[in-house]
């Protein structure tokens, strides 16, 4: 079953147009990671499909489980179990990050028609998803992602992801800015959240990420457009020989 | 403007007819009060204090000293805390003791009408009543000054410890009059006493009347005053306040600020940090819409050394109202070691909502740490995006981080009941101003 399908997708941001016609077909529990050179419109392409208002589509058509995805507003894409994990996680004075969680779930469970969760229950979910991010209570207690360390607002960002467990999860350059064993951590964050039910869009600039998460899928873009795709294999194939021989050929 | 300028003969009449009677002293303070008034007049926006308030209006409308009112009971209904087990109530400027209930109070605490105080407390009333208040370059000062007749009188022994917070609440109404009172707070907390008190002022929406309240408070070596202040008066009425505090060796003051009502409001907060190692935190907190005008302005006196000072001042601005905020921070040459902290942040709600904003430091003192920062502006779309991107509505993301905004005032509030109590009320209005907002859209 399809998840995402992205057809002829043009984006400007600015006023400049970034992606000039983007294919790509995501089905439900694959992991396709996008790997490209600075500038080639990696974020463009994470940010676009969260609904960012800057990141203007100008062209093109994005079905997600077979709706107009484009239509939605960004808390809608959410909602509906879009889910980003931010290149640069914002800091929000005066929110407690458990209470900011706590309403993201809710916002979910409003939609599915759900009750709103539990003070009793919401603790034991935080508590299990905490565990396999190394989330600890200070991090809950604190102001949204407020003084954290470059490392810990990423994993507070898979840790959300854990816990609104989204359809289709996007990864924003996760990886970048983070030392090897926090890589290894968000990496086993995301790789416990791999299921048949869900797709991941993984965003990097690095193949070393995707020796830990293991993708199904590698396209590589340029210049605004995917220029190759191929299995898990090309990922090395780039680490081994640069991304010139992609703008060569 | 259709006003043109003060009258020259503002008040003169009210004036002529001011109270007597008393002690002595206090009949020759309300003369030079009076007196003082007549040369100031009311300030014009060329007084550097009065900038950008034109308070002109005031002098246009002829208000009458307040008598009693109908129903005094039933106007407390609905304000904030009003259901404190310790309460004094002042009705337009007079102590009620119908409606005060000072019960459980410990010994060594005395709270109750300045009135009867100026008889039975005489001695300690007189040693300080006006100490602080100067109204040789006050105008509204000074016109209380000569207005004074009655208010609180709240008085620490050394050492006394009061755990219940001591509410004192000024309800003004007009009865159909145009009715102004000037009620006036006097508290003196001795040697290692401690308090929590509060003053409230309300009134009835949609009447309009003048309150011109002056409040003195002197804390004692290593005594501690926590002070509350709620103004939310008829949002038709014209609010000028002034408060004063003197601190001496060791000793804690801190006031919040709440204001959430009256039309014309004008607030003065002025702390004098006269005695080694004492620490004062001014805040305040406030929210105007329509076209209400709100000015703080504050003044952190250091005096002597090692003394801190942290203040906060945050408001939230919708409508077509304005705001100024005006603090300034003096450091005199003996008070080396201080430590002084000052912001002030305004969100604006609307395009039409306006603040002037001036940080002023005066140090005299060369080894000092003195920060100060303003930040003006609209909620941070970084942040809307952000909570919009996990599920919440832009509405629910604006409502998440306004409260934030208000919360790290709201959350130094130390008596629960009231900072749930002010809670519940910014937010309601807030609603309000918000509905307005996305209707505009």
């Amino acid at each position: 079953m399809s998840t995402l399908d992205i057809k002829n997708l043009h984006v400007k941001v600015e006023g400049k147009e970034i992606l000039k016609g983007i294919d790509l077909h995501v089905n439900v529990g694959e992991v396709h990671a996008i790997m490209g050179p600075n500038g080639s419109g990696k974020s463009t392409l994470a940010r676009a499909l969260s609904g960012h208002p800057e990141y203007e589509v100008t062209a093109g058509e994005v079905l997600y489980e077979g709706k107009d995805l484009l239509d939605l507003d960004p808390d809608e894409r959410a909602r509906e179990g879009v889910f980003m994990a931010f290149q640069y996680p914002v800091e929000i004075a005066g929110v407690n990050n458990s209470y900011f969680l706590k309403a993201a779930l809710n916002a979910k469970r409003k939609h599915y028609g759900q009750p709103e969760v539990d003070a009793m229950e919401f603790m034991q979910l935080v508590q299990e998803k905490a565990k396999l991010l190394e989330i600890d209570k200070s991090m809950l207690t604190r102001a949204v992602n407020e003084g954290f360390s470059g490392g810990e607002k990423k994993r507070n960002e898979i840790f959300q992801l854990a816990l609104l467990e989204p359809k289709l999860a996007i990864l924003d350059e996760t990886d970048s800015g983070l030392d090897i064993d926090a890589l290894k951590l968000v990496a086993n964050g995301v790789n416990a959240m791999r299921s048949p039910d869900r797709a991941f869009i993984v965003v990097t600039h690095y193949q070393r990420l995707l020796t830990y998460i293991v993708p199904d899928f590698v396209h590589v873009l340029s210049g605004g457009k995917i220029v190759k795709s191929g299995g898990k294999e090309l990922a090395l194939e780039l680490e081994a020989k640069g991304y010139g021989w992609i703008d060569a050929a | 403007m259709s006003h043109v300028a003060e009258k020259p003969t503002a008040f003169s009449s009210a004036l002529d007819r001011r109270p007597q009677g008393g002690p002595r002293w206090l009949d020759d303070l309300r003369s030079r009060g009076a007196a003082k008034f007549a040369s100031l007049g009311i300030p014009t926006v060329r007084d550097e204090e009065w900038r950008f308030t034109n308070a002109s209006a005031l002098g246009t409308i002829d208000f009458v000293p307040a008598g009693a009112i109908s129903g005094a009971a039933e106007r407390l209904n609905g304000f904030p805390y009003t259901d404190a087990p310790v309460r004094l109530v002042i009705v337009n400027g007079r102590f009620d003791t119908t409606l005060s209930r000072m019960k459980g109070l410990p010994s060594g605490v005395h709270a109750g009408s300045l009135a009867v105080a100026l008889r039975d407390h005489a001695d300690v009333v007189q040693r300080y009543f006006g100490q602080l208040a100067d109204f040789t370059s006050r105008s509204f000062a000074a016109l209380n000054t000569a207005f004074v007749q009655d208010g609180a009188f709240i008085h620490l022994a050394e050492g006394a410890v009061v755990d219940t917070p001591i509410h004192v609440i000024f309800v003004s109404g007009a009865d159909g009059s145009t009715v102004m009172a000037h009620p006036r707070t006097l508290i003196v907390a001795g040697a290692n006493a401690e308090a929590k008190i509060i003053e409230s002022y309300v009134g009835t929406s949609g009447e309009m009347y003048f309150t011109n309240a002056v409040s003195e408070i002197f804390v004692g070596d290593n005594a501690g005053i926590d002070h509350y202040k709620v103004q939310r008066e008829s949002l038709d009425a014209f609010h000028v306040a002034s408060l004063h505090a003197h601190t001496s060796r060791s000793s804690r003051f801190s006031s919040h600020s709440f204001a959430l009502g009256g039309k014309f409001v004008r607030n003065d907060a002025v702390a004098i940090l006269d005695g080694e190692g004492g620490d004062c935190t001014l805040n305040g907190l406030y929210l105007s819409d329509r076209d209400r005008l709100i000015d703080n302005h504050t003044i952190i006196d250091h005096a002597k050394p090692h003394c801190g000072s942290h203040e906060v001042y945050k408001g939230i601005l919708g409508g077509t109202s304005r705001a100024i905020f005006n603090g300034k921070i003096i450091v005199r040459q003996d008070a080396q070691k201080t430590d002084a902290k000052q912001t002030n942040r305004a969100l604006l709600l609307t395009d039409g909502a306006t603040i002037n904003t001036k940080p002023q430091l005066e140090i005299f003192a060369d080894d000092v740490k003195c920060t100060h920062g303003a930040a003006i502006g609209q909620l941070d779309d970084d942040a809307i995006f952000y909570l919009r991107a996990r599920g919440l509505t832009y509405a629910e993301a604006r409502d998440m981080l306004i409260h934030a905004f208000a919360g790290q005032v709201l959350d130094r509030v130390q008596v629960q009941p009231l900072r749930a109590a002010l809670e519940a009320e910014l937010f309601e209005q807030l609603a309000k101003d918000l509905a307005e907002v996305d209707g505009k859209k």
